[in-house]
């Protein structure tokens, strides 16, 4: 894999994050960096909190305690709407893509921005489409009716919409085919050669160590 | 039997016309539950005060019009207020809360509402008379514009919430709160926007109902509970579905009250409701039983 | 704190409360007699309906007709059967309210939180248009009046009640609801009723038939609510139908929750809490008026501060003026 870009500051770095759902303490002083661009994977067991750290990163969850610090500033407590807006893009296990909405209003729902032109937005939509062609094809049809490999297509291109720093990926190949697998892994490559930093959580290890720069 | 069809087309039209009055009100009161499953008991008051506020507004500038629009940004006003003030804290809580602060909110309303205004009806002039024969009758040309009307602010609404940008946040966030939020949707926002144009689109209506009856401070209890009706039969969240429904119970209602008094009309409707709850509870207007 | 500790502490309170209530008429003036008694009437229906919103977890909008019921019941009683008979009175009350509560248990109780409470709202309000309009029944909007029966056994020895020795019966009827509501809760179907509230489809998957107990839970729920209804019918001799408007329901609630749900206590404590705002609000506001020449403030109504006041407690002290104590009082 290509070496990262270093840079003097990670992009994202949290440090001794505790998060309970309920009593049970999930996350017991998590503490990870993710450089500019960098992509690094999540691996562990099931149930050991993986999905869980992305979540409170994202906002999903509230810390009890510890810090998250994004681009310099601290982000913990912060909603999650605002941190979509300063770059921070999730893509949750089981995808969840709005699926009584259009591919198009998928997308519609992550470019719609304030500050962005609509060339750009053609721009994004173009580039995005020459990824996933499918999606293309697909772009008047409701969300629910695409399969499993196409929606997580959806989930990843919606994420890209928001032309973010940093994407949370939550297990993108579950319960997916080889052939969608390697896919998604494609993807992956293409949003780091754009410079996307990319924190992975994945069940699939030999996906992720491909992948990912540090594990 | 001696069937009274004269009565019986002029009652189907006044059905409509008090369906859509029903519709509209329903509308603002299903959008708000679907998006926020809040289930506003103030929304009666906030049709009455939207009432009074259209007397206020004909009093000092003489136009209809002015009224009806004047009361629909006053009362919309209102709503997004009461919004951020009371529900927002409660968000994430057990529903029943939410009930019981917009009930607390409804009483407080019609009771500011008594002493203020005072118990004597106020009436809205209608802004134009004129009437058609319908039959042996002379059908006032005003309700079929209620009629008109309810039904172009619905289909405006509906094609807002289809085409419009932000049509598409609140659909994304009724579909899924979280994901929204995580797209960048600020969902804090969509809700007291939301509710805010329930609140508009029962100020509407009250405006519109006005000149049909008296603009008193209780007018709003009997149409809560008309309009919770249709929100169950039609099913909870569903847009087409309470439509579709305020017709029904209105016309239902209205060929009832031929043979017995408008007071015990009610009665129809409800039995409506307790067919539904036993044979269909996720709403008769529902496509696919879920 | 050991279970005998927290019971000598408990019973020592109930009785020092009983004790008080007992001598308050003795030392009140006529009119807070009755005020008292009225604020034990509506705890005793706020109480019923906390077996339902506290304990299972079912929020109803209809108390308004099981009250109302039980006062037209009584009334019935009273008026057609010579020489009137206050246990008759009851028997006939229960008997009304026992109707309304099977046939709302029948339709209501398969239905979740939001739909269960707007449809109780909806009964209650056919209800209250059925009583409105039968007006050769039910006197329609002007109500039925009729005398106050004496305490004792018709027939062979009565006496006829002062405001105070009415005190005392009310007193003893809604002291021995709370006893045996309170019994309830502890019993092997209170659990079932709190573990309903807790988390229902986990009760109903271990297997208990959860409608069937809801049932139960309404029916004693509106029994003694109905009760109530007999008791304000027999203070105030008179049965009208705005009793069974469904605003009425929502004080209860408003009761319930100003109290603490789940407490038993609580909604009594809400009833005297609303009550005696109402009461002190509807003198503040004309003194205003007159102290600082604000004519118009005389009338101010009561219910928009009590209002705001009910809803800054739904936000921020959602446990009621008693939930500190819930644990405590459930032991």
């Amino acid at each position: 894999m290509n070496p990262s870009e270093a840079s003097a500051q990670p992009l994202i770095s949290v440090e001794g994050v505790h998060t309970y759902y309920g009593k049970s303490h999930i996350l017991n002083g998590v503490s990870l960096d993710v450089g500019r661009g960098e992509v690094v994977g999540l691996i562990g067991r099931n149930g050991v909190g993986k999905s869980t750290t992305l979540k409170t990163i994202m906002g999903l969850v509230n810390a009890s305690a510890g810090r998250i610090v994004y681009d310099g500033r601290p982000i913990s407590g912060l909603p999650s709407h605002k941190l979509a807006r300063i770059g921070i893009a999730y893509v949750p296990e089981d995808r969840r893509i709005f699926k009584l909405l259009t591919v198009m209003e998928n997308l519609r729902t992550g470019l719609d921005r304030n500050g962005v032109s609509e060339a750009r937005k053609q721009e994004l939509l173009e580039k995005m489409f020459a990824y996933f062609p499918r999606l293309a094809e697909r772009r008047g049809q409701a969300g629910g009716t695409l399969s499993g490999g196409e929606q997580q297509m959806l989930a990843i291109g919606r994420a890209m919409m928001l032309e973010p720093k940093i994407i949370l990926l939550d297990e993108p190949t579950e319960g997916l085919m080889p052939r969608m697998v390697s896919q998604i892994r494609e993807s992956i490559e293409v949003l780091h050669r754009d410079g996307v930093a990319i924190l992975l959580v994945e069940q699939n290890v030999s996906l992720t160590l491909a992948a990912s720069q540090r594990v | 039997m001696d069937i009274p069809w004269d009565i019986l087309i002029i009652q189907t039209v006044n059905g409509i016309v008090t369906g859509m009055i029903l519709a509209l009100v329903a509308s603002g009161l299903t959008l708000i539950f679907g998006i926020m499953d809040v289930v506003n008991f103030a929304h009666g008051e906030l049709f009455m005060l939207g009432a009074y506020m259209g007397v206020a507004t004909l009093a000092t500038t003489g136009s209809f019009w002015l009224a009806l629009v004047v009361a629909m940004i006053i009362i919309a006003a209102l709503g997004a207020a009461l919004q951020v003030v009371t529900l927002r804290p409660l968000l994430g809580r057990d529903p029943l809360y939410t009930i019981l602060a917009t009930f607390g909110i409804s009483l407080v309303l019609q009771n500011y509402a008594l002493w203020q205004f005072g118990p004597v009806a106020r009436k809205i002039q209608e802004p134009f008379s004129g009437q058609f024969t319908l039959f042996y009758l002379q059908y006032p040309w005003y309700r079929l514009l209620i009629a008109g009307l309810s039904a172009a602010m619905i289909g405006g609404l509906y094609l807002f919430l289809k085409y419009g940008r932000y049509g598409i946040w609140i659909r994304a966030t009724t579909q899924d709160r979280v994901m929204a939020q995580a797209m960048g949707i600020p969902v804090p926002w969509v809700h007291t926007g939301v509710f805010a144009m329930g609140a508009g689109m029962a100020a509407a209506s009250g405006v519109l109902f006005g000149p049909l009856v008296g603009v008193n401070h209780a007018m709003g209890l009997d149409w809560v509970l008309k309009a919770f009706i249709v929100v169950v039969v039609g099913g909870m969240g569903n847009l087409g579905g309470s439509i579709a429904a305020s017709i029904f119970i209105s016309l239902l209602e209205a060929y009832a009250s031929i043979w017995v008094s408008p007071s015990q009309a009610i009665i129809v409707s409800s039995v409506v409701l307790i067919l539904t709850l036993l044979f269909r509870p996720t709403g008769l207007f529902v496509p696919t039983p879920k | 704190m050991s279970l005998s500790r927290h019971a000598s502490i408990y019973w020592t309170g109930f009785a020092v409360t009983i004790l008080v209530l007992i001598l308050a008429p003795l030392v009140l003036p006529e009119f807070w007699r009755r005020f008292l008694t009225e604020i034990l009437i509506w705890g005793l229906l706020a109480m019923s309906s906390d077996i339902l919103i506290g304990y299972t977890g079912m929020v109803s909008f209809g108390h308004s007709a099981f009250f109302g019921l039980g006062m037209y019941g009584a009334a019935a009683a009273l008026l057609m059967v010579k020489p009137p008979n206050l246990w008759l009175a009851i028997v006939y009350g229960l008997a009304g309210s026992a109707a309304v509560a099977l046939f709302v248990a029948y339709f209501s109780t398969r239905l979740r939180d939001i739909y269960f409470a707007i449809t109780t709202l909806i009964f209650s309000q056919i209800f209250y248009v059925i009583i409105f309009t039968w007006t050769e029944v039910t006197g329609g909007e002007n109500g039925l009046a009729f005398s106050r029966p004496g305490f004792g056994i018709p027939g062979l020895w009565t006496t006829p009640f002062t405001s105070t020795t009415l005190h005392w019966f009310v007193l003893a009827v809604v002291a021995a609801a709370y006893l045996l509501l309170r019994r309830l809760t502890q019993s092997p179907f209170g659990m079932v009723l709190q573990s309903i509230r807790e988390n229902e489809a986990r009760t109903r998957a271990i297997g208990y038939p959860v409608e069937r107990y809801k049932m139960v839970a309404v029916m004693i729920s509106g029994l003694f609510a109905g009760l109530a209804g007999v008791l304000y019918a027999v203070q105030n001799r008179f049965a009208a139908p705005d009793f069974v408007y469904f605003v009425v329901s929502g004080e209860v609630v408003i009761f319930n929750v100003m109290g603490g749900i789940g407490t038993l206590v609580g909604p009594i404590v809400g009833a005297g809490f609303f009550l005696g705002l109402r009461e002190g609000l509807s003198r503040l506001f004309p003194y205003l008026a007159t102290t600082f020449n604000l004519p118009y403030l005389a009338e101010f109504p009561y219910l928009v501060p009590v209002g705001i006041i009910f809803i800054a407690m739904v936000i921020f002290m959602p446990q009621g003026l008693l939930g500190f104590a819930k644990r405590w009082l459930n032991r």
